[in-house]
C-alpha cells in the first residue's frame, strides 16, 4: 500500500530533544529499503497560493486555505505492506517526536 | 441438552473461529459474519428436527464455509481464495492446532487496533467476536441501531482502507498492543457491570478474557484481568435484594455469591503485577470475611501511584476510612477532590456522607446523603442513599 505521510508541526511538542531521531539517517534507511518513494520539505505556508475557480472565474489567494497554527512542513510517500509498517516508519521520523505525522493511504 | 441450547453453546465456541478464519481467507468482514450467522440459523432449524450432530462446531464450520464458497463463486473471485476455503478444515475440534488459535487471536488484535477509535474497538469486538446483535450494542452505547450500524461499517471500511493488518503483532509491538486489547475487555466488562449495564456484556468480557488466557497462556496481566472479572461478577446475584434494592458489599448475603468463580479467581491471582493485578488483589480482599481493610488500603496506595486517577484516589480514601478511621478517610477524600475532577460525581458525595456518618456526625451525614441521592445516576442508587439518610434520622 502507498501512504502519503504529512509531516506537520505541533503547537505543544514537549519533546526531549536528546531523544529525537536524526532525519538524515531516517531518509537514508527508508530510501535504501525502498519504503520511501519520494519526499521533501515544503516552504512556509506564507509562500502558498490557493487556487479556486468559482463561476468560471479564477480566484487566487495567498496563504493556505485554512487558518491554522499547525502546518504541513513536508511530505513523504511510503510504500508499505500495511498500516503497522507505516506506523513503524513514522515513529522513527524526528517530527513524530517534536511535531505530528499524519498517515493517509492512497485511495 | 435441548437443541436450542446446543446451538447457543456450539455458537459461542465455534462462531469466533469461523468468523476469524473466513475473514483471514476472504478479507471480507461482512461476508464472514453473515455466513457464520446463516450457519447458526440453519442449525436452529435443523438440529431440533435431525438431532444435534456429533461435532457441532465442525457442522457449523462446514455450513459457513460452503455458504462462503457459494457467495464467492457467484462473485467470481480469484481461484486462490476458493481453493483455500475448500481446504478450510470443517472440524475445528480436530484441527485445534496453531492455525485455528491464531485466527481468533488475530481477530481480537485487529478489532482492538489502536488506529481505531476506542468505542469502535469495543463495538467491533462485541459484534465480530462475540456475535452480539447490533441493536444490543447500540443500546449499551445509548445510540440508535442505524447509528451503530454506520459506526460498525465505518470501522470495517477503515480497517480495509487504512491498511490495518489482520494479524497478531510480533515482538515489541505485541507487548505494546496487549494493554489496548485488555483495556477493551475491561471497558466491555464495565458496560455490563454497572447497575444499569447489560450483564451479558460482562459475561462476554469473561469469555473473551478466558479465550485470551488460553491463547497466550501464562501472561500475568491477562490472568489478573480474568481474576478481577470473576471476582466482581461473582457478586452479581447479591447486589440487589429480593425487592430489587441495591445492597452495598457489607450488607450482601454472601451465600448468593458465586463461590466457584471466587475459587477460580483466587487460584489465578498473581502475587505481583500491574494495574489489573492490583485491582484483582483488592477485589480478593473484599471477598474475605471480614474484609482486610488495612491490606486494601495499602493496595490502593500502590494503585494510586500506578494509576493516579481521581476515582482511584476516591476509592483509596474510602479504604483508608475503613482501615484507619473515618477521619483519615475524610482527609484523603478532601485531597482527592482538591483538583475539582470529582465535582458533581455522586459517589464522592456518597463517600463523604458515609465517612461522616461513621465519624459520628449524623446531622451533617444526613444532609450529605440527601445531596448524593439528588445527584445519583439511577433510581435504585437514589433510594439506597435516601434509606441511609432515614436510618440516621430515625436513630
Amino acid at each position: 500500500m502507498k501512504y502519503m505521510m504529512f509531516v506537520c508541526t505541533d503547537t505543544e511538542p514537549e519533546a526531549d530533544e536528546s531523544q529525537v531521531p536524526d532525519i538524515h539517517a531516517w531518509v537514508a534507511e527508508n530510501d535504501a529499503a525502498g519504503r520511501r518513494l519520494q519526499g521533501n520539505e515544503l516552504a512556509s505556508p506564507a509562500a502558498a497560493t490557493t487556487v479556486r475557480v468559482r463561476g468560471g472565474e479564477l480566484l487566487l489567494s495567498d496563504g493556505p486555505f485554512a487558518e491554522t497554527k499547525e502546518v504541513i512542513v513536508g511530505f513523504d510517500i511510503l510504500e508499505c505492506a500495511d498500516l503497522d509498517e507505516a506506523i513503524e516508519i513514522a515513529r522513527a521520523h524526528p517530527m513524530a517526536w517534536n511535531g505530528r505525522v499524519e498517515l493517509r493511504p492512497f485511495a | 441438552m435441548s437443541a436450542g441450547r446446543a446451538v447457543a453453546e456450539a455458537g459461542a465456541e465455534a462462531r469466533p473461529r469461523i468468523v476469524a478464519a473466513l475473514i483471514r481467507i476472504t478479507g471480507d468482514w461482512t461476508l464472514a459474519e453473515d455466513c457464520a450467522q446463516e450457519a447458526l440459523a440453519l442449525a436452529l432449524e435443523r438440529w431440533p428436527r435431525d438431532g444435534v450432530p456429533a461435532n457441532p462446531g465442525g457442522w457449523l464450520m462446514t455450513v459457513a464455509r460452503n455458504r462462503a464458497i457459494d457467495v464467492l463463486r457467484r462473485a467470481t473471485v480469484e481461484r486462490r481464495k476458493l481453493e483455500e476455503l475448500a481446504r478450510l478444515s470443517p472440524a475445528p475440534e480436530a484441527a485445534a492446532g496453531e492455525g485455528v488459535v491464531d485466527d481468533r487471536l488475530r481477530l481480537i488484535f485487529t478489532c482492538c487496533h489502536p488506529a481505531l477509535p476506542l468505542e469502535a474497538r469495543v463495538a467491533l469486538t462485541l459484534r465480530t467476536i462475540a456475535g452480539v446483535p447490533t441493536g444490543d450494542i447500540a443500546r449499551a452505547f445509548l445510540v440508535t441501531e442505524s447509528t451503530m450500524t454506520r459506526r460498525l461499517t465505518r470501522a470495517k471500511t477503515r480497517i480495509a482502507d487504512a491498511g490495518i493488518p489482520y494479524r497478531v503483532p510480533a515482538g515489541a509491538a505485541l507487548t505494546e498492543r496487549l494493554p489496548g486489547v485488555l483495556a477493551v475487555l475491561y471497558l466491555l466488562f464495565t458496560r455490563g457491570y454497572d447497575a444499569d449495564g447489560e450483564p451479558a456484556f460482562a459475561e462476554e468480557a469473561i469469555r473473551l478474557a478466558r479465550l485470551l488466557d488460553r491463547l497466550m497462556p501464562g501472561d500475568p496481566e491477562i490472568r489478573a484481568l480474568l481474576a478481577l472479572f470473576l471476582l466482581q461478577h461473582s457478586r452479581r446475584a447479591a447486589r440487589r435484594d429480593d425487592a430489587g434494592e441495591l445492597r452495598t458489599l457489607d450488607r450482601q448475603d454472601r451465600s448468593r455469591w458465586d463461590h466457584a468463580a471466587i475459587a477460580e479467581a483466587l487460584a489465578l491471582l498473581p502475587a505481583t503485577g500491574g494495574q489489573y493485578a492490583l485491582q484483582a488483589r483488592i477485589a480478593a480482599c473484599h471477598v474475605r470475611d471480614p474484609a482486610d481493610w488495612p491490606a486494601i488500603a495499602a493496595l490502593y496506595d500502590e494503585l494510586a501511584r500506578l494509576l493516579p486517577s481521581p476515582v482511584v484516589a476516591l476509592n483509596r480514601a474510602v479504604a483508608h476510612g475503613y482501615a484507619h478511621g473515618p477521619d483519615a478517610g475524610l482527609v484523603l477524600l478532601a485531597e482527592a477532590r482538591a483538583g475539582g475532577a470529582l465535582d458533581g460525581y455522586p459517589y464522592a458525595v456518597a463517600a463523604e456522607a458515609d465517612l461522616t456518618a461513621r465519624a459520628g456526625r449524623a446531622d451533617r451525614a444526613v444532609v450529605l446523603f440527601e445531596q448524593a441521592a439528588a445527584a445519583a445516576h439511577s433510581e435504585p442508587e437514589r433510594r439506597a442513599l435516601l434509606a441511609r439518610a432515614e436510618e440516621l434520622t430515625a436513630r
